[in-house]
């Protein structure tokens, strides 16, 4: 369903992706593992046009992702940002029911303020959320309503960006099961970007490992623990020591 | 030789990067511009801005105009006395005002208040993401976030620069009436024959423009913020700096065409 062909994407100087390929299958949920500054968040955005790359190609059911109609396209997807990134000046509900109250998705506001509770119940907030602002919310609360949000609109395709980043383990360990249970019985694909190794093991159909720009390994997830590979032994059993240069 | 070159590279690598610079302001406001007649419109975001620019900037014009007037009042009649023409008073405050100070002090009141709060506000959407997320919404930011600014400048700094130029003048009339001793009747009349349609007009316009300015730098510097706080500060501080200075020279060039002789 989405495949990157041999794409590549510097910063100034800075080399980020050097030729990435990777196959993300219909109906599955992918999580791209790396160190941080990898290009993990970058290959991401450049799915979603928030970047263009330099050079190679990106499709989405065969189609390249930077062309057509833009407004269809992203009505594919829903995103989970790292860090919410909700609406400061909305009240929860109409962050949830955004793409609800504008656009060629809009409904009444009655509905779509009963489409966004509903969807926060999913995630597990109740009801008197609905009307909190974001500054008022907890950062676990914050993932949530990210959650919701991203799947209010039933995308075919969701991103988390760090799903768990800044989460005590007992959430991190919610919002994963949450992201399964949604993935799953939405049927949708899923594209995830992880340090975490529970949120791996927790969300992956599939895993890929990014180190300099290019996909080291990918392969079940099932496969991971015995692949062999030094950069994905290296980096899920996090030893200093290996091929891939730890700072200190 | 390279000593002799060595600053001339420097100067032109500066101005090549303020000419850069300009273009890039340039095709933002283009954009903008382009984007105030197409669809979709954000009616909600639009009110919004009207009360955030218009409404809750009339206290410190209010303020800012009213303390203007009654201090260029006091001026004139202290230097009009100089040459024994303190009766000029009415004429010279409300020509003061309206054609200069009532639009520039309302512009750079503007640029203080509402640019910095756009910058803010939007570098900050920048630097959480906020404005991927509204991408990642089907929502273009430039619609959704500059364009109702940028509308609202437009239609509401002119208001407050009328706004403030008859604050002025009553600051003027205050001072005048209650300590100088001028008839409050006869300022009155003097101020209104005195002025001409041409000066509120011009005066209106200037608001527009600075109206516009003010809106599209804020718009500009928060879109194109650097991350984080520093960036935010940045954004910030440079959206204030880069309005208050097009509006003075705006203000120079529109007096120009309007009173050239």
């Amino acid at each position: 369903m989405i495949r990157f062909e041999n794409v590549h994407k510097s910063f100034g100087p800075k080399r980020v992706l050097r030729g990435m390929d990777l196959h993300v299958p219909k109906g599955t949920s992918m999580v791209i593992i790396g160190g941080s500054g990898t290009g993990k968040s970058v290959a991401l955005k450049c799915v979603l046009g928030l970047i263009t790359p330099d050079s190679g190609r990106i499709t989405v059911d065969g189609r390249d992702a930077g062309t057509g109609d833009r407004d269809a396209f992203l009505a594919r997807f829903g995103m989970l940002f790292q860090g919410g990134a909700l609406f400061d000046s909305l009240p929860v509900w109409q962050n949830v029911a955004f793409r609800l109250l504008r656009g060629a998705l809009k409904k009444p506001q009655a509905e779509a303020r009963e489409i966004a509770i509903d969807k926060l119940r999913r995630v597990g907030l109740t009801a008197d959320v609905a009307d909190l602002f974001p500054a008022e919310l907890s950062g676990g609360m914050q993932k949530r309503v990210g959650l919701a949000r991203a799947i209010c609109a039933e995308p075919e395709i969701i991103f988390f960006d760090e799903p768990t980043t800044g989460l005590d383990p007992i959430m991190a360990g919610v919002i994963n099961e949450l992201i399964r249970e949604i993935v799953t019985e939405m049927g949708a694909t899923a594209m995830t970007i992880t340090h975490d190794m529970s949120s791996v093991r927790a969300i992956a159909d599939n895993v890929a490992m990014l180190h300099d720009g290019v996909i080291k390994w990918t392969g079940p997830v099932g496969q991971m623990d015995a692949s062999g590979d030094p950069y994905l032994d290296q980096f899920i059993h996090g030893r200093a020591t290996g091929p891939i240069e730890a700072v200190r | 030789m390279s000593v002799l070159l060595s600053p001339l590279g420097a100067l032109g690598r500066l101005t090549l990067d303020i000419l850069a610079a300009m273009g890039r302001v340039a095709i933002f406001a283009a954009q903008t511009l382009t984007h105030l007649v197409r669809p979709p419109f954000y009616p909600r975001e639009f009110l919004n801005a009207l009360l955030q620019i218009g409404w809750l900037s009339l206290p410190v014009v209010g303020l800012t105009a009213i303390f203007t007037g009654g201090a260029l009042a006091l001026q004139i009649y202290a230097g009009g006395a100089r040459f024994n023409a303190e009766a000029v008073v009415p004429q010279i405050v409300a020509i003061g005002m309206v054609r200069e100070l009532g639009p520039v002090l309302v512009g750079l009141m503007i640029a203080a208040r509402v640019t910095s709060s756009i910058a803010a506000e939007v570098a900050t959407m920048k630097v959480t993401e906020q404005i991927d997320a509204l991408v990642t919404l089907s929502t273009h930011p430039m619609k959704y976030l500059t364009v109702p600014r940028v509308l609202a400048a437009l239609i509401t700094v002119p208001i407050l620069v009328g706004v403030g130029d008859i604050i002025g003048i009553f600051g003027g009339y205050l001072v005048a009436t209650q300590n100088l001793g001028f008839n409050a009747a006869a300022y009155l009349q003097n101020t209104v024959d005195f002025l001409e349609m041409r000066d509120i007009v011009s005066s209106l316009i200037k608001g527009c423009v600075f109206g516009g300015i003010a809106a599209v730098m804020g718009c500009y510097y928060g879109m194109n913020s650097g991350r984080g706080a520093q960036g935010v500060g940045r954004a910030t501080k440079g959206s204030v700096e880069a309005a208050a200075v097009l509006i003075l020279a705006a203000n120079f060039l529109l007096t120009g065409v309007f009173f050239s002789v």
